[in-house]
């Protein structure tokens, strides 16, 4: 079933009105971002591919259970990958569900994990100016993100820079799976970028870092490795805190993208706690961790928890915080999120309309 | 170092009595205490190499770490926490008066990198623990420290001690050479069964690999938050390889994991396995069901500010409240005053928690006794 088969059985007592946060753009073919590279780097990725920490130049360690990790139904007719086709991305997603607006997340080709550093900042380069050229220009609704290769603190902050003042560009994104935690120094030029140009920095699951999955070492099962995604954000979020970075930088926003939402509170708890036996280690962080999750941590809410009974999900929205959540489908993939029934609790039309809509209006500041 | 004093917190301690503390840790003193029960190579070894100079303390576990003694619990000046069981039986076994306490010794015996140096390290950690803390305390039981990162030195050491019921579990730090549920570990998990020694995985790590996917952090106290996390891989890691299926028997216990993660653990998991279930066809079972069959947790340390309530509300989305097991974590500091479990427990969830999910956990502490009087 697609979603335009379930909008035409919906009541339209409630008016859909959705900022996607969360939306993965495609390229039909790797030609695409031709225009936007260097000749150089398009014959670096002819002859020697995508050089990455793991196993398979051009596929995941861990093979995903649909192809392209995506709906069955998001093949576009003329061809091309999910997530290629403008005209069904409207047809299926932007038009029925009221989306106006929609967050570009592009993660093809992973420039921020390249080991290669000037090939991964060409990358996002190109990859930018594609947002905008193939995307952004041709549907207003859409917004780009500015991919960073954050290996490349430099390379980083001049494109961060360049794209600052672009009102195309709603956000810095970032894979979590870095080479040192993201809270680290050596990232905090990025931050202080992200800063002087008003741009919250999102973190979307994704990249390959070379550090195992687990603590104890690599997941053998795809079950696993989706699993492990959370725990890659809780690590990112304690790192931020922990390193001081919200202390550095008071005005930094972040978004933690598709890493789920159960966790969040009991993180919040479990920080509290320890950093008060063993704050001697850390006097930079000057305030209970909670307090600066509440403060500069939002949170998109794909794939949404499905913790039972309706009361537990609005006990968990209110321990985190109802203004902390954006609203997100993960189209075109396979655990995508209907705006109109993934929130599996009554809300009342103005709580769907802020967890929809308003928060990440005024999150993002869109005069729309 | 400048210590914070603990607060008052007012409780009585006699409300205990009878319980069994599932997490107490010995600590062994210096290497010296352990060769007697090195054979001749490894003892000329420990003076080659002078292997006796080494401080096997864990990275995980900071000797002078707030959170590895508390403050009134600390010993004389230049001892080592948890080294005299005259203190345990000040601290916790004569204050509270539990009917057994289990003791889990964290050590290097089971992280060297050397399969065969650990194989006699934990032998050697077993029969001192044996020698100097079981046979001095009837109410003390003991975790077999294993070198698991070869299962059959593992199983060796299990073996040896099959007969002494006085053993109830078989020890792993969640954070060792591979993901718990891998194949090459099944050895290990099958003969538990058979003895039905519960695997305890206590929190700690062998750092083979980074305490989190995004890297190394910078500080102890970031290393000590990820254990969570690594926890709840292990659980979906043993959980997806089918360790479950094939071994129904079997119990896991979490040693000092927290808890409150669970209720995200399983909402993800069970979402996940809806999901992707296709790639484990054995895993027939939602993963919240298979933790509440499979699963235990001791309950220090509680990683919340509404301690009584995170618990309350743990067991409420978990929908079990045989999960939780009554842990001291002696002499970590998790908790001030005699507050080990936190007040407003109601009283049947008390008693469930302190005395009888830990009998339905480990069968050996009943069948302790008996096997002693026919060994008499």
């Amino acid at each position: 079933m697609s979603i335009t088969d379930v909008e035409q059985g919906q009541s339209t007592k409630y008016k859909l009105q959705v900022i996607d946060c969360d939306i993965h753009p495609a390229m039909t073919s790797w030609t695409e971002v031709h225009p936007y590279l260097e000749k150089r780097w398009i014959e670096h990725l002819s002859v020697y591919g995508s050089h990455l920490r793991h196993a398979f130049s051009e596929a995941l360690s861990h093979p995903r259970m649909s192809p392209d990790a995506a709906r069955v139904d998001a093949y576009p007719e003329e061809g091309g990958p999910p997530g290629s086709s403008l005209k069904l991305m409207q047809k299926q997603h932007l038009d029925p569900n009221g989306v106006e607006v929609g967050m570009l997340i592009p993660l093809r080709w992973n420039p921020g994990s390249q080991r290669n550093l000037d090939f991964g900042v060409a990358l996002t380069r190109a990859m930018n100016t594609w947002q905008v050229e193939r995307w952004v220009k041709q549907d207003s609704r859409l917004r780009a993100s500015v991919l960073v290769a954050q290996e490349d603190t430099q390379g980083s902050v001049a494109e961060i820079d360049a794209r600052g003042g672009d009102p195309n560009f709603t956000q810095i994104l970032i894979l979590p799976r870095t080479d040192e935690p993201i809270g680290r120094r050596r990232y905090w030029p990025i931050f202080e970028a992200a800063v002087r140009n008003n741009l919250p920095i999102t973190i979307h699951v994704g990249g390959t870092g070379g550090h195992a999955s687990t603590a104890g070492g690599w997941s053998s099962y795809y079950m696993e490795e989706h699993h492990m995604v959370a725990q890659a954000m809780q690590a990112v979020v304690t790192s931020l805190i922990f390193e001081g970075v919200f202390e550095r930088f008071p005005k930094l926003r972040v978004v933690i993208m598709e890493g789920g939402l159960g966790w969040i509170p009991s993180l919040c708890g479990r920080m509290d706690k320890h950093w008060n036996r063993l704050r001697s280690e850390v006097p930079h962080v000057k305030r209970p961790p909670s307090e600066y999750v509440r403060d500069h941590v939002w949170f998109t809410t794909q794939p949404m928890e499905e913790t039972g009974s309706a009361a537990t999900l609005l006990d968990l929205f209110d321990r985190i915080g109802w203004d902390r959540l954006l609203f997100a489908t993960d189209y075109p993939h396979w655990d995508y999120d209907d705006p109109r029934t993934s929130f599996k609790a009554n809300l009342t039309d103005a709580q769907r309309h802020q967890l929809l809509y308003a928060n990440a209006r005024k999150f993002y500041g869109f005069d729309v | 170092m400048a210590r914070e004093q603990p607060a008052e917190v007012t409780d009585r301690p006699m409300r205990y009595a009878g319980a069994i503390d599932c997490d107490l840790h010995p600590a062994v003193p210096s290497m010296r205490a352990l060769l007697p029960y090195l054979d001749d190579y490894w003892r000329e070894m420990v003076s080659v190499r002078a292997l006796d100079r080494l401080n096997l303390s864990l990275t995980s576990y900071p000797q002078n770490a707030a959170i590895s003694c508390r403050p009134d619990w600390l010993p004389d000046a230049g001892a080592k926490p948890g080294t005299s069981l005259r203190a345990m039986q000040e601290h916790v076994l004569d204050r509270y008066r539990p009917r057994f306490g289990i003791l889990n010794c964290l050590y290097g015996a089971q992280v060297f990198h050397s399969e065969d140096m650990a194989a006699a390290f934990c032998r050697a950690t077993n029969d001192w623990i044996r020698d100097e803390w079981l046979s001095r305390d009837p109410r003390l039981r003991a975790s077999i420290m294993i070198p698991a990162h070869n299962s059959e030195l593992a199983v060796a050491e299990i073996e040896r001690r099959a007969d002494d019921f006085r053993f109830v579990q078989v020890l792993m730090l969640v954070s060792g050479e591979m993901t718990l549920g891998r194949r090459q570990l099944w050895p290990i998990y099958r003969l538990a069964e058979r003895l039905e020694l519960p695997i305890g995985v206590h929190a700690g790590s062998a750092y083979r690999y980074a305490p989190t996917p995004i890297g190394w952090p910078s500080y102890y106290v970031e290393d000590y938050i990820a254990q969570s996390a690594a926890f709840e891989n292990q659980l979906q890691s043993m959980i997806a390889e089918g360790v479950f299926a094939k071994f129904p028997r079997l119990k896991v216990v979490a040693i000092e994991s927290g808890l409150t993660w669970l209720s995200g653990y399983i909402w993800r998991s069970d979402k996940t396995w809806k999901g992707v279930r296709a790639e484990v066809p054995w895993v027939t079972r939602a993963p919240s069901e298979i933790v509440r069959d499979h699963v235990r947790f001791t309950v220090q340390p509680i990683d919340a500010s509404d301690e009584c309530e995170a618990v309350m509300r743990l067991v409420d989305h978990m929908k079990s409240d045989d999960l939780f097991l009554f842990s001291t974590d002696y002499p970590h500091w998790q908790f001030d005053g005699d507050a080990a479990l936190p007040p407003g427990i109601p009283d049947g969830l008390f008693r469930k928690i302190t005395i009888e999910n830990a009998l339905a956990t480990y069968p050996r502490l009943l069948k302790a006794d008996r096997a002693m009087e026919i060994a008499r």
